[in-house]
This record gives C-alpha cells, structure tokens and sequence, in this order.
C-alpha cells in the first residue's frame, strides 16, 4: 500500500474528529441505545492536502457536511467494512466505516467504551471539539424541558390542571 | 422573573415543608432581584440609591458571578447596560443562581432526586426513579411541541437561551446589536447560575459560542444556527439519551479499526 493512502487515512481521521457527528433518532427513544450511529464526513480539503498530524481543534465549528470523493479517497472501493476489535485501555472500540462512491460516507461505531466517565476524560483532554449535524425534531418522553420560556398564564394553568388529575 | 418554576421531587420520604421553604425562597429572590419592583434591591443598586458596599451578600455572590463571565467572555455577557442611564440586569444569572440555591436547600432537607424548571432552566439530582436517568428535552425551534434533542442528566443544569418565544431580548452588549447566528444555545453543566450565563454569552457569541464553552471546564453546548444545523461540543454527544454510554471521541484509538477496515476496501 502506498504510503500516501496512509496519509490520507491518517488526515480522514482528523477529518472524523473535527467532524464526529452523532444522530439524533428519528423515532422515539426509549432509553439508550447499545450502539450509535456515528456519522461523519471527511474533509476534501484534509485529503488533498495528506496533512500528518491531527488539526488542532478550533473554535470555529466546521460546516462541512457532504462528502466529496476526492482523488486519494477515490481509490476505495464500495461497500460496508468493519474493522477489527480493537483494545484500549478505556475499553474495545470497533467501527464499520461505509464507503460510497468512492468516498468515507459513514463511520459507525461496531463497540465503543461503554465507561462514561473515563470518555468524559477523554473527551476534556481533547478540548472542545465540535460535531455538526443536521437539525432534526423528535417526539420522546421527556421529564422537563429546557428552552422554552414560559410566561403564558395559560401554561401554568395547564400545569396545574395536570398536577390536580395526578394527584386525582 | 415573570416566570413559571417547577419544583418536581421524587423522594417520598422528603417532608413538604422543604418544598414550600423553596418555593418562598422563590418569591423572597424575585423581590429582592427583581428588574420590575422599583424598591428591590436590584433597582436601588441599578439606580445608585444603594452603594456597592451596602449590598447584600447574595447580591455580592451574583454580582461576582456576573463580573467573571463579563471577563470570561470578553464582554459579551455584561449585567450592566452601559448606555444613559446606566442600568443592571443581572436575570441571566439570577434564574440559575437561584435554582442552584433552591437545590442546596432540597439537598440540606434530604432530597436527593429532583427536578427544578425555572422557565426552562433546568437543575436535575440523582434519578426520577430508580435506574433511569433524568431526560430533559431541548425544545425545537420551529415545533414547540418536539424536542431537538434529549439530554440524560443526573447531577446536572441545562439552560437555553434563544429568541424564540419572547422575541430577540437578548443583545449584544458591546454593539448592541441582536446575535444573529444562532436560533438557541444550550449549556450543560455543573452550576446552572454557570450555563445560564453562559448560554447567553454563547447566544450573543454565535456559532463561535459553542466552542467558547467548550473551553469551559466541565460545560458542554448544544447550538442551533439559524440555517437548521446543529453545532455542538464533542463531550455533549455522551450526554444525550441517544448516545451509547460513553460513545465519544474515542477517534484516535478508533484509528487502528478504520485503518483494519480501510484494508480491506482497497482489498
């Protein structure tokens, strides 16, 4: 294997780093799920250029989000591959990457740490990198709600009126 | 505050009174803070009848709290109107402030799983029953009856600034201008008088916002931008309901699967 297509591996991983998105269900949710999805999308330009090192995480969220078969990533053939199981220290990780047209249209996580706290370490060591996505609406059973300003008489009353039938 | 706030406890052993003591903890807050009575102590301070040696310890705490994240931010929260006459406005911070006091004292009475909503600031503690966490909605811009995401909390605050229900009432405190980048930001976090400032600073920061909390130790974000897309800090991934526990940026020991998978497609 060429060592260039290493290099390019190497910057789509920046690129998946920069660009870790994760979906929002589209059904509703009844807990969490034992794996997600992790949508991501390599950058073009991390391609052509077959920079080495990881880029810095920046505070300028990147808009990134539809891939474009690049000349290095183009060498990849179709179709759905897992990768092997691998161990860290945090636990296996394992990934399915999806290749269409072409090009790293998907990277799904097969086995992720399923230790919350240790990725949270993880994820503060790294600093504050950013994911972007596609807004989506969901219907799911919730216990309060943040980012509504209630003022309305009406919502306090509604309020009411549902606390007195629970306590009914 | 001109806001409705519920107080939603689950610890069947946790005497009633404690939950009226907050509620008039409540009511004492929005007396003292309040921008609208001309006699609280925010309007006496505001309109220089009070001088800043005289004010209350409580004031003094939220006063601090509003002076850090003016620095923090580099003025892009500010409680002062600095415009003629000069005016303070320190309610980003009280709502949050006050909640985070409202569950010391729930705490100090032995509750130990609630819920606290004020006007959709949200404090949470441990769990609404046993083994589940505490889900909190983030409302969606456009549908005010969907959530755009679902965030698993414990021991957590969640506040949302945006300007989509009383209109654009946040400005931008150094131009003032109205932040047109982003529809809503939330702000996860330990302290909700924290993500409550925070949330508005990163509201009027825009897009950049997202990832000035994210330099805030132990806050995460979530923002909307007024083009439908979602900009939010790794570590907020793993606080969703939808996230596998503990699936986050794991990328760089990912490295050596994709690369294992990358094999075979150039088989």
């Amino acid at each position: 294997m060429p060592a260039r297509a290493t290099v390019a591996i190497i910057a789509t991983i920046a690129g998946i780093v920069l660009l870790f998105s994760f979906q929002t269900p589209d059904i509703t949710a009844t807990g969490p799920q034992r794996s997600s999805s992790v949508r991501s999308s390599p950058q073009p330009s991390a391609l052509a250029q077959g920079a080495g090192p990881a880029p810095t995480p920046s505070n300028q969220p990147s808009t990134t989000a539809t891939p474009t078969p690049s000349a290095a990533a183009s060498r990849f053939k179709d179709g759905r591959y897992t990768g092997g199981d691998i161990t860290t220290r945090y636990g296996d990780v394992q990934v399915r990457v999806v290749v269409s047209r072409g090009a790293i249209s998907d990277v799904q996580s097969v086995t992720l740490p399923s230790d919350r706290q240790r990725s949270a370490e993880i994820s503060q060591e790294a600093g504050p990198m950013l994911h972007d996505e596609v807004l989506q609406a969901q219907s799911a059973e919730i216990d309060s709600l943040s980012g509504a300003t209630y003022t309305s008489d009406a919502y306090a009353q509604s309020v009411q009126s549902a606390l007195d039938q629970a306590h009914a | 505050m001109g806001t409705v706030i519920s107080v939603d406890v689950r610890d069947a052993s946790l005497d009633p009174d404690s939950i009226d003591r907050v509620m008039s903890w409540f009511h004492d807050v929005d007396e003292r803070f309040s921008t609208y009575r001309g006699q609280s102590e925010v309007c006496r301070l505001s309109a220089g009848e009070l001088r800043r040696d005289d004010i209350s310890t409580d004031m003094r705490q939220v006063l601090a709290l509003c002076d850090e994240v003016h620095r923090e931010s580099n003025g892009a929260f500010d409680a002062w109107h600095r415009g003629e006459p000069v005016r303070l406005d320190p309610s980003a911070v009280v709502k949050g402030w006050s909640v985070d006091r409202a569950a010391a004292l729930l705490d100090a009475a032995g509750g130990r799983n609630f819920c606290i909503n004020a006007g959709g600031d949200v404090l949470t503690r441990g769990q609404p029953e046993p083994g589940r966490s505490w889900r909190v909605g983030v409302r969606h811009p456009h549908q005010g009856d969907k959530v755009a995401v679902v965030i698993r909390s414990v021991d957590n605050a969640v506040a949302t600034s945006g300007a989509y229900e009383r209109g654009a009432h946040i400005v931008d405190p150094r131009t003032g201008e109205t932040p047109s980048e982003l529809l809503s930001i939330t702000v996860v976090g330990p302290s909700l008088a924290r993500a409550d400032a925070y949330s508005t600073a990163a509201y009027v920061l825009g897009r950049a916002g997202v990832g000035w909390v994210g330099e805030r130790s132990g806050y995460d974000a979530y923002g909307i931008t007024v083009h439908n897309r979602v900009v939010s800090t790794s570590g907020f991934a793993i606080r969703t309901a939808d996230a596998a526990s503990g699936a986050t940026d794991t990328s760089d020991d990912a490295a050596p699967s994709v690369q294992a998978a990358l094999d075979q497609a150039q088989g």
